[in-house]
């Protein structure tokens, strides 16, 4: 067990430094870097050799990997581009603002997802579940910016209920994100519901139809008893790894929505710092993103390991 | 004649695909999503022949006018067409992942393969490195290589191909796992068959219907890739049409205009849940359990 979990956790750093290779690679690889961006069109001859030289761009790329690397480790992700700010700086506030969408969105999100995937997975084929699993087909593969459009008609638009768009600048409290914050929230939490509830779904029906249950049953055990003792733990844990999937997607995916809304979060200053060619913004959210996605895919796994019985008994012995 | 006798197993695989079909079409939910699909493809060939307007045609007098019998989804800001413009709006949509998808299952099925074969430590750390990959959300992937490039169909097909195919390799890497260790495997390596043919015969042909679904879904995803992209300015540029395009333009006068949205906004999305109907459809006739399917 110990050996399983140091063998993943191992793995998890494996990968977040091979991502680390690729993205200071693929910015290697692609014409142009930080003088190129910076100086535009006066960059050639001996203005762009001075400007690589007095950010060091000129040394060989294993050194600059190496300290890029080192320095990010300790929180120092460099001088963004344009604004000689630090980069950490900049990100800091988006990041922030995109962790409590995100938090809103999990918290609204999973828990109402669970509930729906019971219900839709007990009344199998019945009139509840066809409407719920069609409506779920609909929040999943319609596009983002396809159902903010039409909340953002629907609610802001006829009905005038809540704000369209937010205009809170970045560095706000986050009372000040209310109730702008709402749609965005929606949205997220709908196609987060929608992933999550198939997957418990499936999960409960293949559970109810497991040997145990049919052994409860024909010990006289309650319906519900079974349902809440025996079934939906059970069905919950298959989900862990999807709700991880969900989250991770959430946290890196959401650039759509982002910008739907005008949100000042990471998502949307990744496509400004992009259109920009602020490659060192552009560095070091692709680190963050991609390290939190394989945190919290780990973080899923090893969750996962404890929830096991079999797994748990074989650590306690 | 002579060809068909000489290739009986030729006919016998495309029967086989005639009868899938057959069993998607007999699912109402298969049935629907069938039909969406040729829909959209026939309104994709045909929409050049039948629209009412050039898609370019400015009327300068009739800017953002309400649908009538002239205009039946009303004019843009420009005072072009949107019912013309609409039709045509997917064409680019279907020409750039129809090109891509088959590319990306290909690649991405063969190095699935491949890495299913050769097995062990080497499989483990080439899989660590599309792990790696995958962990990278895939707009950021895109928006950096069409941002240095440019956004042309000839940056979009291979760009889309390239990300798309990684995570096939991991289902077919899967797949393969579950076929290379059954007999007929392990005899023809016996027999001392080249990798290649090991792949081409006893392999590809068992990882195929995995492949055909992942496909059909990767078309779908691909699909909502490209016009998040478009909605984003980085996809198709003006003044062709695209529904992703044209639903970014008709925001700035949503609260006044709205009819502009409701035509793209239908269109886009009847064609990608048509192609998951279908692809859900495919996973049920071919047996493949697709319910357990996380996103990315």
């Amino acid at each position: 067990m110990l050996r399983l979990l140091a063998r993943r956790l191992a793995l998890g750093v494996l990968t977040v430094i091979l991502v680390s290779v690729i993205i200071f690679a693929g910015v290697e690889v692609l014409p142009g870097d930080a003088c190129t961006a910076y100086l535009e069109r006066d960059a050639e001859g001996p203005i762009l050799e001075a400007c690589q030289e007095r950010l060091g761009l000129d040394r060989p790329a294993y050194i600059r990997y190496f300290e890029w690397i080192g320095a990010a480790v300790s929180g120092d992700l460099g001088m963004s581009v344009g604004g000689n700010q630090s980069v950490a700086e900049l990100v800091g506030d988006r990041l922030a603002n995109s962790l409590i969408l995100a938090a809103a969105a999990i918290v609204t999100g999973v828990p109402l997802a669970i509930f729906l995937g019971a219900v839709t997975g007990l009344w199998r084929d019945r009139p509840i579940d066809l409407v719920v699993s069609t409506t779920a087909i609909f929040a999943m593969t319609v596009p983002e910016f396809v159902t903010a459009t039409v909340l953002i008609l629907i609610f802001s638009v006829w009905l005038g209920l809540l704000p369209g768009i937010v205009l809170t600048p970045p560095d706000a409290p986050v009372a000040e994100f209310f109730p702008e914050i709402l749609l965005p929230v929606i949205v997220l939490a709908m196609v987060m519901t929608a992933h999550i509830l198939r997957m418990v779904r499936s999960s409960v029906i293949s559970v109810m139809s497991g040997e145990y249950v049919q052994m409860a049953v024909l010990k006289g055990v309650p319906y519900w008893q079974i349902v809440f003792r025996h079934a939906i733990p059970n069905a919950l844990l298959p989900a862990i790894n999807v709700v991880a999937l969900t989250i991770a997607w959430l946290l890196g995916g959401v650039v759509v929505i982002e910008v739907v809304f005008n949100y000042p979060g990471l998502g949307r200053m990744m496509v400004d710092s992009i259109a920009d060619q602020d490659l060192p913004t552009v560095q070091a959210i692709a680190l963050i993103v991609a390290t939190v996605y394989v945190g919290v895919n780990l973080a899923a796994d090893i969750l996962t390991m404890f929830a096991n019985p079999r797994l748990r008994t074989q650590l306690m012995r | 004649m002579a060809d068909q006798a000489v290739n009986p197993a030729r006919t016998a695989s495309s029967m086989r695909w005639l009868i899938v079909l057959k069993d998607i079409w007999a699912r109402p939910s298969g049935a629907i999503g069938l039909s969406i699909v040729t829909f959209h493809i026939l309104l994709a060939v045909l929409s050049p022949l039948i629209t009412p307007y050039d898609y370019r045609e400015i009327d300068a007098f009739n800017i953002l006018s309400g649908p009538s019998a002239a205009h039946w989804f009303g004019t843009d800001d420009l005072g072009r067409d949107i019912f013309s413009r609409m039709m045509l709006g997917g064409r680019e949509a279907l020409i750039v992942t129809g090109i891509a998808t088959p590319i990306a299952v290909l690649w991405g099925g063969f190095v699935g393969i491949l890495f299913g074969l050769i097995g062990g430590r080497i499989d483990e750390f080439l899989m660590r490195i599309v792990d790696a990959f995958l962990s990278l959300p895939w707009i950021l992937k895109m928006l950096v290589l069409i941002v240095t490039f440019g956004s042309g169909n000839a940056v979009l097909i291979p760009t889309l191909a390239f990300f798309y195919g990684i995570p096939v390799i991991r289902i077919a890497r899967a797949a393969t796992h579950d076929v290379v260790a059954r007999d007929f495997v392990s005899a023809a390596k016996a027999r001392g068959h080249p990798r290649f043919s090991i792949i081409s015969r006893e392999l590809l042909p068992n990882v195929m219907d995995t492949l055909m679904v992942e496909g059909a879904m990767r078309w779908s995803w691909m699909l909502l890739a490209f016009s998040s992209l478009s909605f984003l300015g980085f996809g198709v540029s003006p003044p062709t049409p695209d529904w992703g395009l044209m639903i970014k333009e008709t925001r700035a006068y949503l609260t006044f205009a709205p009819w502009g949205a409701l035509g793209p906004v239908i269109l886009l999305s009847s064609l990608i849940i048509g192609i998951n109907l279908t692809a859900d459809g495919l996973a049920k006739a071919l047996g493949i359990d697709r319910a357990q399917k996380a996103p990315v």
